[in-house]
């Protein structure tokens, strides 16, 4: 992975004088509440409901043992002895104290980490797909990209202060995994003639008005990624709408111009930027590269797992869901899950099982964790021998769930126990569906399906694209929950349809219930919940669903 | 010597009287530096008459507003003898093509936001500098903080007048936060150029 040099950590501790700074200015009133707030917020600090939250980066999802142990450590000194892992792949602690925080991003900067614009209006973490560099469909690793976009996009001076918030998103696999049109701007990788080249997506978004983004840019030689960047970025920067920031978002200009005009647009400030010192050469890119070459993989054979572990059902199962092929054999990257009835909400993890994590990581991974958007972690270079001693470690730490993509491993946002935007609690009602599974036969038949919940209409928790959702509403000062069947991630990227009128909490998982028991009697063999909902369409669960 | 105008990492004497137009209209003016520039709502801030009514003070050197210049110029170069231009941050660079000389013969033009958060100011910098071949003095004005400083040096900008009742002295060293930056800009070549 990336390494800091001197200058990468200049960097970083600059960022912290900085902050503590104007931090100081804030608290001896020298900087209003107005001015501190873009401030703190690009440097991941929220004000929640029952105290600050710090949001901490983790770029593209990528972590060292040393790293997940410095998280650990602040977890316990700093806040209340877990992190939870957010839908953009960084660690957010939800208990700091103010005063603490300048403290907390020294200690992260020792470490190579920081919370630079992890909040705010700004270009965010860069995402991209949790298995890059590992995974049998990859056409491009995505890493060095996105680590020369993080470094562009650090303190970026011209994007300092846009309309909205701004995500980047690549993927360069066959599968996209890292959802790349439901980001201000999706970047797919491809190959041609051993030259990389990018399509660009633009303006999609989930949000209150969820749009799948549009290919503005195809084929664009790799060298000049980011000077097109700019050009997008500069246009919206200029004709955003500021006054709104519901309408905001890059998606809201690309939607009134139109993707034509959008382009144009584009295209006439690139005539003059293409050639900005921001456009990359080969050198550079082989400098990034390097510090994302392969691990010493050994030459190994393949383990046929039914027939080695016969005995061993429950290894098998957690072999089946938490493990995926890897490209090369004889490994495999496993997911751990943060989900389930052991964990107090979905994506939260408690400063010991950091510890136990990282030196599984030591042990049998190269050192390395990844963190991905379904709030779970990947261990992505595991010798399959490793496997059975893996999974008997992580029962012990309490991270042995097998439910990778089962309607357990559920997508949620912190919701009204946290968040001070929520219209609804999301935490609760994840739970209360998960009390529904106490039989996991049932959970495994029921097979691979995502269900999604957002405590607003901020769309945290991808509710858009679950293929079952969960929308916090509120109606007259009290919490209802809409539903939606029918999002999809991925290529296919499709948004759920709203069911009809919204539920209480109590309603909640008898709803969900009633929608499964629906797809069980109807689906066809293997059907998965998503084919069956896209064959017969929402109509069958909306009647069973209200005849209640 | 009473100042907010940074020059050079300095606190300089300011000779340049600013002109800034009274905005009338009230809910519009509430809406000022923000939805003006969306083009698709088209308000005019502020409005040709608010332009006609600004007070002109007795002074050497003005920065005015680009669209007064545009509209009283004949009046306005026989009353200064210097005269730097400035536009709000919801106006488009394509107003200086209106000019009846060279850009380059101002001395100064410069940039007004109303609001912290208004960071139009970069790009408009960027592309005075970038299309316009600006040369001279670029100048931040209005809402302007410590906090602005680095990024607007880097987007172009040489001066910068630091809001009233903030410590100008202390604003300068918002300048230097960062020793290095890793994108390149007009001036400077991207850092991975000099690893
Ligand atoms: S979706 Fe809403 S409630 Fe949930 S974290 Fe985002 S802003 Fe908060």
């Amino acid at each position: 992975m990336y390494k800091y040099d001197h200058i990468d950590n200049q960097i970083v501790n600059e960022r912290v004088n900085q902050y503590q700074d104007q931090l100081n200015r804030f608290l001896k009133k020298d900087l209003t509440e107005e001015e501190f707030r873009p401030l703190r917020l690009q440097n991941g600090l929220y004000i929640q409901r029952h105290a600050p939250m710090l949001r901490v980066a983790i770029p593209y999802g990528l972590l060292s043992s040393s790293q997940l142990r410095t998280l650990a450590d602040i977890a316990d000194q700093y806040d209340r002895g877990y992190g939870h892992f957010s839908t953009r792949q960084n660690i957010q602690f939800n208990w700091p104290k103010l005063e603490d925080t300048p403290h907390i991003l020294r200690k992260l900067a020792e470490s190579e980490m920081h919370a630079i614009q992890t909040s705010g209006n700004c270009i965010r973490n860069i995402t991209t797909d949790p298995y890059a560099g590992v995974t049998p469909d990859e056409i491009i690793d995505t890493r060095y990209v996105a680590e020369i976009i993080r470094q562009w996009s650090t303190f970026h001076p011209e994007f300092a202060l846009l309309p909205r918030k701004f995500k980047i998103s690549i993927s360069g696999s066959k599968q996209d995994r890292a959802l790349i049109k439901t980001h201000d701007i999706g970047l797919e990788l491809i190959q041609d003639n051993a030259q990389i080249f990018a399509n660009i997506y633009v303006g999609g978004g989930l949000g209150r008005t969820p749009i799948i983004g549009q290919l503005i840019k195809e084929k664009l030689p790799i060298e000049d990624l980011l000077t097109y960047c700019e050009s997008i970025i500069r246009v919206y920067n200029l004709y955003g709408r500021r006054d709104n920031m519901y309408k905001a978002r890059i998606k809201i200009l690309v939607k009134s111009l139109g993707v034509e005009e959008f382009r144009k647009q584009v295209e006439e400030d690139w005539e003059y930027g293409a050639n900005s010192p921001n456009k990359i050469d080969q050198s550079e890119i082989n400098r990034i590269k390097k510090f994302f070459t392969e691990p010493d993989y050994k030459a190994l054979s393949a383990i046929d797992f039914k027939n080695t572990y016969k005995s061993e059902l429950h290894f098998l199962k957690w072999i089946d869901r938490n493990t995926r092929p890897h490209k090369i054999q004889g490994y495999r990257s496993v997911t751990i899950s943060l989900k389930g009835k052991k964990q107090q909400a979905p994506g939260d993890i408690l400063s010991e099982q950091m510890r136990d994590v990282a030196d599984l990581a030591d042990k049998y991974s190269f050192s390395e964790i990844r963190s991905t958007h379904e709030q779970n972690l990947v261990l992505a270079d595991v010798e399959e021998s490793h496997l059975f001693e893996i999974y008997n470690q992580l029962i012990k730490t309490n991270l042995a769930e097998a439910n990778i993509g089962l309607i357990t491993d559920m997508i949620c946002c912190p919701g009204g126990d946290f968040c001070s935007l929520a219209n609804a609690k999301s935490i609760p009602i994840a739970k209360s569906i998960e009390q529904l599974f106490d039989d996991y036969d049932y959970l495994y038949e029921l097979g691979s399906m995502t269900l999604n919940i957002s405590g607003c209409m901020n769309a945290c928790g991808h509710h858009h694209v679950g293929n079952i959702g969960i929308l916090g509403v509120d109606k007259d000062g009290s919490e209802w929950y809409q539903v939606t069947l029918g999002g999809q991630q991925g290529v296919d990227a499709s948004l759920g349809k709203v069911i009809g009128p919204s539920f209480s909490a109590e309603e909640i998982p008898n709803v969900i219930d009633l929608v499964l028991k629906t797809y069980i009697e109807v689906r066809l063999d293997e059907e998965l919940f998503i084919d069956c909902f896209n064959r017969i369409g929402i109509e069958p669960f909306k009647e069973r669903v209200y005849q209640h | 010597m009473k100042t907010q105008l940074i020059i050079n990492n300095e606190l300089i004497n300011n000779e340049w009287a600013l002109v800034v137009p009274e905005i009338s209209i009230e809910n519009v003016k509430k809406q000022a530096g923000k939805v003006v520039q969306f083009k698709t709502t088209g308000e005019e801030i502020p409005s040709h008459e608010d332009i006609e009514k600004t007070i002109l003070p007795e002074a050497s050197k003005v920065l005015l507003p680009l669209k007064l210049y545009l509209l009283k110029k004949v009046e306005l170069k026989k009353k200064y003898s210097e005269i730097g231009l400035w536009i709000y941050s919801h106006e488009e660079i394509n107003l200086f093509k209106q000019l009846d000389k060279d850009i380059n013969d101002f001395p100064v033009v410069g940039v007004m936001i109303e609001k912290f958060a208004d960071g139009r100011i970069f790009s408009l910098g960027n592309l005075i500098r970038r299309k316009l071949k600006y040369k001279n003095d670029m100048r931040a004005l209005g809402d302007i903080l410590k906090d602005q400083l680095f990024f607007l040096k880097r987007s172009g900008f040489t001066s910068f007048l630091i809001k009233e009742g903030r410590d100008p002295i202390d604003a300068i060293k918002g300048l230097n936060d960062f020793t290095y930056s890793y994108q390149g800009t007009l001036n400077e070549p991207p850092l991975w150029k000099k690893r």
